[in-house]
């Protein structure tokens, strides 16, 4: 039992573009379940619509990697917006399910042979970060070549690069979350999210804050598959209904309705896969568990699927999370 | 049928004559085991395989061409061929379907196909060929057998979806984890059946018994705790996701990543009519969900448990209130439902075919589709829901490529939420 | 200070006769052949009725007469089969219920919403109309709301004092008592400035002590110049501080005018107490056979 690697991997898991992506997506579902109360349960299809839209971009349309990235932003505010306005008037658990199937449309979409030519279907598409003619995104890297870091912290010069962006982001996305919030219009939210005949009795659009607030979580949730997609190549097999649940893990694990909730949360959660994904086969190949390798990688997600039933029925408010302000908890 | 007998016999002949091609082709060719390469002097390669149904063609034409660059082999007795190239950059590779056997073309992205180089310097193409006998089988024909197909598969997504539709009339709960339920038969018969190699007559009984079981822990152990704790519809919603994810890993624990099968599953296809070709198992399989159906109808309206089931989907206060024991009905509910997850999830492993460890997962939202359809909280109407599904997947087939047929699914039932949220046989309650 | 004189009647509201129906001489609400069903119910079926400005109107009946119903429809909660209605002159038929909010009606709930998981501070600057802040570029920005939302704190400071909950600004909604709560919902209705203010059975649930306190606060806002249409059962508080009175009944208005000559109608009695209020409920239903002409 090498307890010195797994440690290393264990914190390496605290910083990498992963988690940065899933802090992201975390805020996004923040904003559309924890504050407005929104159940989004299809946020892997805003993550997908970010990170094609970046990488279909850059490869079919031949636009600069920041061009790339806005288009998949605006992706997912159109994407937000043909799902929202027949669908929020629906009832909690029938918009779940209503995203869920606008979500899987979204995969199936690309993960379909008719438009292989343009999102690669099932192979999924690759060589958009670093472009022959210098428009890709690592090609704009102000990093020198090299290694940087320390122990477990050790990146070389592209991957230090997408951190960096990506942190910048992250940081810009909480200031905004917590600007919003704390402010006349955050109020009406938390409003809405309690009792929206209430809301609308004083006078207020109740739809228009609700489009807003999923228009403002599905960017962030784009800018996580957007981030991620930076980092590597882009495959649908990615963007499943599995993805969505974790990250709803990592919200509910940090706090919903909490502004660095989100973020720690999926921190948190990254830092437990990786232990646990260097643990269970270690612990199999020296005989403690009595499980192949296989299985032992397997048996994490069973421990994810386990916690994620504990925290919502013992700690539905997360770490940060007030009980007071949840909506969802009887 | 006169015509159908010709069918037939124009489908044997092909297999004959591919077969005798293979035969022969494989005699003509000389070559080596690798197939027949050209321009080995360079160092990057195209290669690939031309192969019906597992069977390799020989002596089929392929061209490469690209950059200035053409060369042309044709394919081993193995059905491989490899061409040199001199450069890495995009090829088009076009298979002469002139040299093809009688009926057989390529299926899909066309005769030239466009090939590009990963981080290697060696690209495989392969085409999708088979029976370009799709334009001769009539439309009618083909909207028959897909609508016949259609019901197979509505049946058995009838099965599951009841059990939805019922769990969420008498609790309440939207349940994620029911296609993992699903799997549990399929996995369950799987074991016995294969693994221990009990005649089916025997492991499929067992498997919907150890469903049903499962379905009465669940509801002990997990759901019924949770009801007296007093939880929201929206945290019991999330544990169902939670139950889904463990449930779906703990099953990839048991049987591993890869498909398995159910001892008859390739049992010949029949024809019947027209093309309409069902096995003896599909025949079996749709008669048997017709019977449990019925049973099932019978149960519901008859039986007292099953009035007692329908009163406190109506009004649970009342139904609590004129002495009926809700807990114990609510228990046999989930009984019910397992049961009838389980037996679906048999049927689905013969009609997919075959056993994963994500099955259920795949249709979660098709079942969904059928009872949003129907009626959230009517059983008949996720009867008649999951039919109409089952008929749109397989009809959608005949407009939109076959891997987006179940985004036709999901399109309806985002509709039907949008347009007629209790769905045909539901009442109008705020569904908003 | 609670007041416990009988508070100033206004009198002289309508013209012609006080009928079902009749003409105001300062009409606020104009409602016009306004019908819904429910199936086969028909829950609502008003010819015209018009509710007079700047006094306080009562709209009463037994229990299943429209009375809410009629008040879902008007405040744009529900809509109409058929019909029009107007306020102050502006046709209101097919405009959602936060625009109708905007135009100065506001409306209170039978089951009290008072927003639990927020303050009673956050409950009453919600009520204010027209913020900048709560549009969403603006918001990111505190320096384009700051200044508004520190006058707004200081107009709901004054209406928490008066309603007595400004010790409580800071607690949540949710500790409040229901009696506290109903106020709370009162004050935070009058934070949007409201011309007409409708009131679903104000009283409903409020214990004893209270009641005097609502009526006050009530009968103040006709001392500021606002309308008042509200709900009710509790005939007390009708007679006490209504200037006019509607009666329901089955969805139609039967009788309409000053309370006090309202309740004696004959109209009235018929429908609370039932057309036959003299005969044996047993003759009209024939399980009894009374020979006609037999004394009883």
């Amino acid at each position: 039992m090498d307890w010195g690697s797994i440690l290393n991997n264990t914190l390496a898991g605290f910083l990498t573009p992963t988690t940065i992506a899933f802090a992201l997506a975390a805020l996004g579902l923040a904003m559309h379940f924890g504050f407005a109360g929104l159940l989004n349960f299809g946020i892997a299809g805003f993550m997908a619509i970010g990170g094609y839209g970046y990488a279909i971009s850059v490869l079919t349309f031949g636009l600069p990697w920041w061009a790339g990235m806005l288009v998949g932003v605006l992706g997912s505010v159109v994407f937000a917006l043909i799902l929202g306005i027949p669908t929020l008037r629906l009832r909690g658990d029938y918009l779940a399910i209503a995203t869920i199937a606008a979500a899987e449309i979204a995969r199936l979409l690309f993960l379909t042979t008719a438009f292989t030519d343009v999102t690669g279907s099932a192979d999924g598409l690759f060589g958009f970060n670093s472009r022959p003619d210098g428009s890709g995104f690592q090609n704009s890297n102000p990093i020198p070549q090299g290694t940087y870091g320390f122990g477990p912290f050790t990146y070389n010069e592209q991957t230090l690069w997408v951190l960096v962006f990506g942190l910048i982001v992250l940081t810009v996305a909480v200031w905004f979350l917590w600007a919003l919030m704390r402010s006349p219009w955050g109020r009406v939210i938390k409003g809405i999210r309690e009792d929206e005949e209430a809301v609308r009795s004083l006078g207020k659009n109740v739809f228009a804050y609700k489009l807003q607030a999923l228009v403002i979580g599905g960017v962030f949730g784009a800018l996580g598959g957007i981030i991620y997609t930076a980092a590597q190549n882009i495959s649908p097999g990615v963007y499943v209904t599995s993805l969505t649940f974790f990250i709803w893990t990592s919200l509910l694990l940090g706090g919903a309705a909490t502004i660095f909730g989100p973020v720690i949360g999926a921190v948190i959660f990254w830092v437990i896969q990786a232990f646990l994904s260097n643990l269970l086969p270690a612990l199999s190949t020296s005989g403690i568990l009595p499980v192949s390798t296989t299985q032992a990688s397997t048996l994490r997600f069973v421990l994810v699927g386990i916690g994620l039933m504990l925290l919502v029925i013992y700690r539905p408010q997360g770490i940060f999370g007030d009980k007071r302000e949840l909506t969802f908890v009887k | 049928m006169k015509i159908l007998l010709d069918d037939t016999r124009r489908r044997v002949l092909r297999i004959i004559l591919v077969a005798l091609l293979a035969v022969f082709g494989g005699l003509s060719v000389s070559a080596p085991a690798l197939g027949d390469s050209v321009g080995e002097e360079y160092s990057a390669t195209v290669f690939g395989n031309v192969k019906v149904d597992g069977e390799p063609i020989a002596g089929v034409r392929i061209v490469v061409d690209g950059g200035g660059y053409t060369a042309e082999t044709v394919t081993d007795s193995d059905g491989r061929w490899s061409i040199g190239v001199p450069e890495v950059r995009n090829y088009n590779v076009t298979l002469d379907e002139s040299t093809l056997p009688e009926g057989i073309s390529v299926l899909e992205g066309g005769a030239t196909q466009e090939v590009e180089f990963g981080l290697t310097d060696r690209v495989a193409k392969n085409f999708f060929i088979g029976e370009g006998e799709r334009n001769e089988t009539s439309i009618f024909d083909q909207i028959v057998s897909r609508f016949i197909y259609g019901i197979n598969f509505g049946l058995m997504l009838g099965l599951a979806a009841v059990g939805v539709s019922l769990v969420f009339g008498t609790t309440g709960l939207s349940n994620f984890s029911h296609g993992e339920m699903v799997t549990f038969g399929a996995v369950a018969a799987l074991i016995f059946g294969v693994g221990l190699q009990l005649p089916l007559f025997i492991a499929i009984p067992i498997a919907v018994a150890l469903s049903a079981g499962l379905g009465w822990s669940l509801d002990a152990g997990l759901w019924r705790p949770l009801r007296k704790k007093g939880l929201g519809i929206v945290q019991l919603m999330i544990v169902s996701i939670g139950l889904s994810l463990t449930m779906r890993y703990v099953i990839q624990f048991v049987i591993g990543g890869a498909t398995e099968q159910l001892p008859g599953f390739d049992s010949p296809k029949i024809n019947l009519f027209g093309a309409v070709a069902l096995s003896s198992t599909d025949l079996m399989s749709m008669g048997l969900s017709i019977v449990v159906i019925i049973a099932f109808a019978y149960w519901l309206l008859r039986t007292k448990t099953g009035k007692a089931t329908r009163a406190i989907s109506d009004n649970p206060d009342l139904a609590a209130a004129s002495g009926i024991d809700v807990d114990k009905v609510i228990r046999i509910v989930w009984i019910m439902a397992a049961s009838l997850a389980g037996l679906a999830g048999v049927l689905w492993a013969y009609f997919r075919p075959g056993i994963k460890w994500d099955m259920g997962t795949q249709i979660l939202l098709l079942i969904f589709a059928a009872v949003t359809l129907g009626g959230l909280g009517t059983a008949f109407g996720a009867l008649i829901g999951a039919l109409i599904v089952g008929v749109l997947v397989e009809m959608s087939g005949l407009i939109i490529p076959a891997d987006l047929k179940y985004v036709g699914a999901l399109v309806v039932l985002i509709v039907v939420l949008l347009v007629r949220p209790q769905g045909l046989l539901g009442r109008k309650q705020r569904v908003g | 200070m609670s007041n416990n004189e009988k508070p100033q009647k206004t009198t002289d509201l309508h013209i012609g006769d006080a009928v079902p129906g009749c003409k105001k001489k300062d009409p606020m609400l104009v409602i016009d052949h306004v019908k819904k069903t429910f199936g086969g119910l028909t829950a609502v079926d008003v010819e015209h009725l018009e509710i007079p400005s700047g006094v306080i109107t009562a709209l009463i009946g037994p229990n299943g007469a429209g009375k809410t119903t009629l008040f879902n429809l008007l405040t744009g909660f529900d809509t109409p089969d058929t019909g029009t209605w107007s306020f102050m002159g502006t046709s209101l038929s097919g405009v959602p219920s936060f625009k109708v909010a905007q135009m100065g009606q506001v409306r209170t709930f039978q089951l009290t919403k008072a927003l639990s998981l927020l303050t009673v501070i956050e409950n009453m600057k919600l009520g204010a109309k027209g913020q900048s802040g709560e549009s969403i570029f603006r918001a990111l920005f505190p320096g384009f709301w700051k200044k508004q939302d520190a006058d707004i704190e200081v107009k709901a400071m004054e209406l928490l004092k008066r309603f007595k909950l400004d010790t409580k600004k800071d607690d949540f909604a949710a500790s409040l008592s229901g009696g506290q709560r109903k106020l709370l919902e009162m004050a935070r209705a009058l934070m949007t400035d409201p011309t007409l203010v409708m009131l679903d059975e104000p009283m409903a649930g409020v214990n004893p002590a209270l009641t005097q306190s609502l009526l006050d606060h009530v009968i103040s806002l006709k001392g500021e110049g606002m309308t008042v249409l509200f709900v009710e059962h509790d005939m007390h508080m009708v007679r006490h501080i209504a200037d006019w009175v509607v009666v329901m009944a089955e969805g139609k208005v039967v009788a309409e005018g000053p309370p006090d000559t309202v309740m004696k109608e004959q109209a009235v009695i018929d429908a609370y107490l039932g057309a036959h209020q003299e005969t044996d409920l047993g003759e009209v239903t024939g399980r009894i056979n009374i020979i006609k002409g037999e004394d009883k």
